[in-house]
């Protein structure tokens, strides 16, 4: 069944209209900012000019620059590394922690399948946000510990896909063969069911990165996040919204930047979901 | 019905428990020791003994928990270190402020989602329906920090028809009544105050209600769609019913419960969400409470606040479902 759904026409597929092309353009584009930032960046993002402070966008700065004088362009160019870092850690996480909860709820069932799903029942009974802020609150503000709140607010959300896909797998023709020739638990777990779960919970990856996105950078706004000077987007928001009166491009391109990351993030996920698993198309 | 409202009723309790172990274990998986966080570091060993035993915090920790459930129920989640009130006493002076947002946001949501779903089905594949499908992709796509900041840059600091923030204007507050502002004026009956709390609230309902619009229109438009294609809906279009009364007699009418069931779980979220609009438009909510409490290491603040919203937010989808039974006989059988 997974061999079908991994095969590289079904990506091919998924990124046929429009929209999904275009999703994946802005995802390339900023995977390329992230490496080439300082190459295409024309300022230090953290150097002071006090002599242009508040400066509104010019020749010299394309999107204005800060109270400090600090190139606003420059400084959202090198946020594109600190969004794909909250990406990448944050996913990383809830699909480490929910992928093994669930694999593990789905694989030996029984108490420990219903110990853990009570856990993850009760953790989906918290409004995201809530969660995201009492865990902030236990690790303390910083970049890290948000990301690391984010990655837990998600975790349920794997267990409960991941125990799904083993449950279906599990019963699957070649599972059965590779138990009747003697291989052990451990082994069927994870070399026959986990490869053969993984793809549905690779199209999730993709569909929370928009989302992972727009928490951190929210976090950073509320102040729990990344601290200043790091030009995290979403602590550039947060110096902008000190502005907004007199100089309104501190805030602004910041939040475009957030805003298409998104939407080409969820293009690319809606696509992939559509190709992967039409039932849990949004109808 | 009963015996599904019961069996909801049971869950729900052990969900509450749930919730209340996760807020407990975590405000005790703090850093650093309570007593010190409360006395400061000039305190003697003596006196950080003494508090850890008025606290209980020599205690197992199953006794702290249980100290702390009973507490709870008795509306005792212990003081703030900042206002050195009843930590609860804040949650609740701050929640109306919330709730109003959250309610006015729904408001907004519905009256507009509803009927830019239905039109877009209704005219499905017509410029219309891709402008409101655009429109809804970036609605939902679109941080509303962002999004605040942006009616602010806007219609405050640009033409200047709205205020920045806040409640109410300065100096002029309607007698306390409910807490919310907007309905405090209205019972105050001074067009001044009522004009202005309205003038407070537009912005901040407006940001709030983004995402909620966008959902509540994708969601109408999906289900009206589907309802479209039912025997019946057929049926009464082959007897010769005009188009009017088939799409409120009889798509509406099916497609209403998975919209009213939308709408409802909204509510919870936007409780919680309403932290970002809060702090956006400087409103003293029950987000900003807790943002600001963290930042400042008020902790019994964190605590009754987290549980509150929990609490409350299992709560309102607990209704939800019920209501949701109630209109379709189906799943309580189920």
């Amino acid at each position: 069944m997974s061999a079908t759904i991994a095969s590289p026409g079904v990506v091919r597929r998924a990124l046929h209209g429009t929209g999904a092309r275009f999703g994946l353009a802005i995802a390339v584009v900023f995977l390329a900012l992230t490496v080439f930032a300082p190459l295409v960046s024309p300022f230090d993002p953290y150097e002071q000019d006090l002599s242009s402070a508040l400066s509104p966008p010019s020749a010299l700065h394309w999107f204005g620059a800060d109270q400090y004088g600090r190139d606003t362009l420059s400084r959202i160019l090198y946020g594109t590394r600190t969004a794909l870092l909250a990406i990448v850690m944050a996913d990383g996480l809830a699909l480490l922690l929910g992928g093994t909860l669930g694999l593990v709820a789905g694989y030996i069932g029984g108490r420990v399948d219903a110990l853990i799903m009570r856990v993850v029942d009760v953790l989906l009974a918290f409004p995201y946000l809530l969660l995201a802020l009492i865990i902030v609150a236990v690790l303390g503000p910083s970049l890290t510990n948000s990301v690391i709140a984010i990655g837990i607010i998600y975790t349920p959300q794997y267990a409960r896909l991941m125990r799904g896909q083993v449950l279906s797998v599990q019963s699957a023709d070649f599972v059965m063969a590779a138990r009747s020739i003697g291989a052990g638990r451990l082994r069927v777990m994870v070399r026959h069911v986990l490869p053969n779960s993984f793809t549905p919970v690779l199209v999730l990856a993709t569909l929370q990165s928009g989302a992972v996105v727009v928490e951190t950078a929210g976090l950073s706004f509320l102040g729990l996040g990344a601290q200043p000077p790091s030009p995290d987007w979403g602590a550039l928001l947060a110096e902008g919204h000190g502005y907004f009166l007199t100089a309104w491009w501190i805030a602004t391109f910041p939040g475009m930047a957030i805003f298409l990351v998104v939407v080409g993030f969820n293009l690319l996920g809606d696509a992939l979901r559509d190709q992967y698993d039409p039932r849990l198309r949004v109808r | 019905m009963a015996p599904y409202v019961a069996a909801r009723l049971i869950q729900l309790l052990f969900v509450l428990i749930g919730v209340s172990i996760v807020v407990f274990v975590t405000m005790h998986l703090l850093p650093g020791d309570v007593a010190q966080l409360l006395l400061g570091d000039h305190a003697t060993n003596e006196q950080l003994q003494r508090l850890r035993e008025q606290l209980g915090l020599d205690q197992p920790v199953w006794v702290q928990y249980g100290r702390f459930m009973v507490d709870a129920l008795r509306g005792d989640l212990g003081s703030s270190i900042q206002s050195n009130r009843p930590a609860l006493n804040d949650v609740m002076t701050a929640f109306p402020v919330t709730l109003q947002l959250a309610l006015a946001s729904l408001l907004l949501a519905s009256l507009c989602g509803v009927p830019v779903g239905v039109l877009a089905a209704v005219r499905q594949g017509s410029r219309f329906d891709t402008v409101v499908m655009t429109l809804t992709l970036f609605g939902v796509s679109m941080p509303i920090f962002w999004l605040g900041l942006m009616l602010l840059v806007l219609f405050a600091a640009g033409l200047g028809w709205l205020p920045v923030g806040g409640l109410m204007p300065v100096g002029l507050d309607p007698p306390r009544v409910t807490g919310m502002s907007v309905i405090d004026s209205l019972l105050s009956g001074n067009p001044t105050m009522i004009g202005a709390s309205l003038r407070h609230m537009l912005l901040p309902a407006v940001t709030l209600a983004s995402v909620p619009l966008a959902l509540i229109a994708r969601i109408t438009r999906a289900e009206v769609l589907s309802a479209a294609t039912a025997d019946h809906v057929r049926t009464a279009r082959a007897k010769g019913v005009t188009d009017s009364r088939v799409i409120l007699r009889h798509i509406l009418r099916n497609a209403a419960i998975p919209i009213v069931t939308v709408i409802g779980l909204q509510l919870g979220l936007l409780l919680s969400g309403a932290v970002l609009t809060e702090t956006i438009y400087s409103l003293p909510g029950l987000g900003r409470l807790m943002v600001d409490s963290i930042l400042s290491r008020d902790y019994s603040v964190v605590q009754a606040g987290a549980l509150f919203i929990a609490v409350v937010f299992v709560l309102v989808n607990l209704a939800v479902d019920i209501l949701y039974a109630a209109l379709d006989p189906r799943i309580s059988r189920s």
